[in-house]
């Protein structure tokens, strides 16, 4: 472009909009040609105050720190110990969360019970039932009772180390799933009792519940259903952490598990994941202060989710007062999901590795999330499975890293106050002091 | 005849009494003195029994049951037979909201009303109703057979699947996708042995039948003002 127009006078940069953005515009485009949302699965992706605005502080003069290698810093955990006559012990505070067969595969499910079983941690099933490869594979499984109930039945329910009653998924908090048609393979189609190719809706709430009186009466039943013999989870969204931990444990909970926006989902529309819900950095400390006031602080565990990718996630998580994290996402990229080894393919979907979220329309070239022969004999869960336990091995040892700079012999000794902020947004979220100041915005006045 | 009294014995002791013959075949029978409303009384049951609840159950009777023949000589809570998987649930009374949620099969018995949301995501179950309905009735079932005698309240069958209704009375309202559909003999055959089988007093011809109209399983934005 010349600087001058024909008159001689310069040109104007030419400016993009900070607010139609070549990604507004794009969606705009898309959706005038096609009349439908654009749904994907996935977490949120704006960025939003993350674990990466906090810091450790690690030891001083006023802090011991303890030698790596040598000295000891535990990482097991106990889930369930309220109620469950056999609550479960794992050792390393990171679990697989729940991703359901039919979005996933069976192979994608065999190695995600492999890798966990190797690591020591338990694996979730999801929507749709419990498989016979994922029971068999993982030595510690949590069964989730979801409002569609898809392959719900009390045989499955009896063979569960857990029971996780989902109300709320991070990336869509008051919202249901979709499994579009063509992922509905016969066997899938066969589990959820419904016709093949049609899309599948998970409803967004329970059909025999309302309210949180009647989740104390649902968590009585599957109690008894199972003799008491298991914890029983409850999975809620990062919405109202605060009032949704104390519905929790008033209705009975073992365990919560609380997800925050950045955890992903296996299909729902990307207006919803990018605008409802809390980031998992500011759902924290809300939860654990109503575990604190009702005295239940460590005796109902605490499991947070969403976005959790290194050991120093895990260690932040924790410090803030989580039990244990659970990861989704960053288990299928262990396994091989996004993995540019694939860009000529991912090129082909319109996309590029690490961008690929179009899950649900089950053509992903690693084949772990799809239900198509040829696609899946592309994932080798043998190697998918150690793949996972390497990854969760590494997170284990990074945190036990961070905790032991701190002077922490096991991971829950991590404390608030083994940590500062980088933004006001993250110290007020996570009501740790701002770096290098005292203040605690959000909590203390200015 | 195993007798429990909820008066005196607890609901844990009542129910891990019957997990404990979970695997038997030999058929038993029980009777629940005193229920009084409690919740989650006979969840859970798998193995052949009879059983009568004397009296009204409260939440999620017999839910998730296998085999057992479980007959409520009063009303039920909501949830009632929740998820059941064979068996036979009856009814003397009401039933409250939910009842057979997610049912997947088996025979529920109802011989009075049925509140919202009967057979809601019926996976299977079929569900006799001798009374009315109510609201919402088989909201996304998936399949199984409701039958009414009486009248069925709004949006029957809203979003179902290839599950079957069957109503005797007036119909309020149905539900996005579900439309009246044609009796054939094969469905004048099913009401035949499901109305003598539950003691209902009515004949399959004075019967309705509606079902999905299918037009939503695959999401189409030119239907979008029907969800």
């Amino acid at each position: 472009m010349k600087d001058y127009d024909s008159k001689g006078i310069p040109h104007t940069t030419p400016r993009q909009s900070a607010t139609y953005t070549l990604d507004a515009n794009s969606d705009i485009r898309r959706a005038a040609a096609t009349g439908i949302y654009d749904i994907r699965g996935g977490g949120a992706k704006r960025k939003v105050p993350s674990f990466d605005d906090l810091l450790f502080l690690g030891a001083s003069i006023s802090r011991y720190a303890l030698e790596g290698y040598r000295e000891k810093c535990d990482t097991n955990v106990v889930l369930g110990t309220r109620f469950a006559k056999n609550p479960i012990e794992i050792d390393i505070p990171i679990t697989i969360a729940g991703m359901s067969f039919g979005a996933l595969s069976g192979a994608a499910k065999e190695a995600l019970g492999r890798g966990a079983n190797a690591a020591g941690t338990s694996t979730t099933t999801g929507d749709g039932g419990m498989t016979p490869e994922e029971r068999g594979h993982s030595s510690k499984l949590v069964y989730q009772v979801l409002p569609s109930r898809y392959g719900m039945n009390p045989d499955d329910l009896r063979k569960a180390d857990a029971i996780e009653i989902v109300v709320g998924q991070g990336a869509k908090p008051g919202g249901g799933g979709m499994l579009l048609g063509q992922k509905i393979s016969d066997r899938v189609a066969q589990m959820r009792n419904l016709p093949k190719g049609i899309d599948q809706r998970s409803s967004c709430r329970h059909p025999d519940w309302t309210g949180p009186d009647d989740l104390e009466i649902k968590v009585l039943e599957i109690r008894e259903l199972t003799d008491w013999k298991v914890p029983i989870y409850i999975k809620i969204a990062g919405t109202r952490p605060y009032f949704d931990t104390k519905l929790a444990v008033k209705a009975g909970a073992d365990v919560i598990v609380l997800d925050g926006m950045q955890g992903g989902t296996a299909a729902t529309q990307d207006v919803f994941i990018e605008h409802v819900g809390l980031p998992t950095l500011s759902c924290i400390r809300p939860a654990v202060r109503a575990l604190q006031e009702m005295d239940m602080h460590r005796k109902v565990q605490l499991i947070v989710s969403g976005g959790i990718r290194s050991g120093a996630d895990v260690a932040k998580a924790m410090a803030l007062g989580a039990d244990a994290v659970a990861i989704g996402t960053a288990a299928l990229i262990a396994l091989g999901d996004n993995d540019p080894k694939w860009e000529a393919e991912y090129n082909k979907l319109g996309t590029t590795a690490g961008a690929y979220d179009d899950w649900h329309e089950g053509l992903d070239p690693a084949g772990i999330t799809t239900q198509d022969p040829e696609l899946m004999s592309r994932f080798d869960p043998v190697e998918g499975g150690r793949r996972l336990r390497n990854y969760l091995k590494v997170l284990t040892l990074e945190a036990q890293t961070l905790a032991r700079a701190c002077g922490k012999n096991h991971l829950h000794n991590l404390e608030p106050e083994d940590m500062v902020a980088l933004t006001m947004e993250a110290a007020a979220m996570a009501q740790v002091p701002l770096a290098g100041t005292d203040w605690y915005p959000g909590k203390d006045k200015f | 005849m195993n007798t429990v009294d909820l008066e005196t014995q607890s609901l844990r002791s009542l129910n891990q009494s019957l997990h404990d013959l979970i695997g038997t075949t030999e058929k038993t029978k029980w009777t629940v003195l005193n229920p009084k409303g409690a919740h989650a009384i006979a969840a859970g049951i798998d193995s052949p029994m009879d059983i009568t609840i004397d009296g009204s159950a409260g939440y999620f009777c017999a839910s998730m049951n296998k085999q057992a023949d479980v007959h409520i000589k009063g009303s039920a809570g909501p949830g009632l037979g929740e998820n059941m998987i064979s068996g036979t649930i009856t009814v003397d009374g009401d039933a409250s909201q939910n009842a057979g949620a997610t049912a997947h099969g088996g025979l529920l018995n109802i011989k009075g009303n049925a509140s919202a949301r009967t057979g809601i995501s019926m996976k299977g179950v079929d569900i006799v109703v001798h009374g009315s309905i109510g609201h919402m009735a088989a909201f996304m079932g998936q399949s199984g057979n409701l039958v009414v005698l009486g009248d069925a309240g709004e949006a029957l069958g809203d979003s179902c699947y290839e599950a079957r209704f069957f109503v005797r009375g007036e119909v309020k309202s149905l539900g996005a996708d579900c439309e009246k559909k044609e009796m054939r003999p094969e469905h004048i055959e099913f009401l035949k042995d499901i109305l003598e089988r539950t003691g209902a007093d009515a004949k399959p011809e004075e019967f309705t039948r509606y079902g999905s109209a299918r037009k939503l399983y695959n999401f189409d934005v030119d239907n979008a003002s029907a969800y």
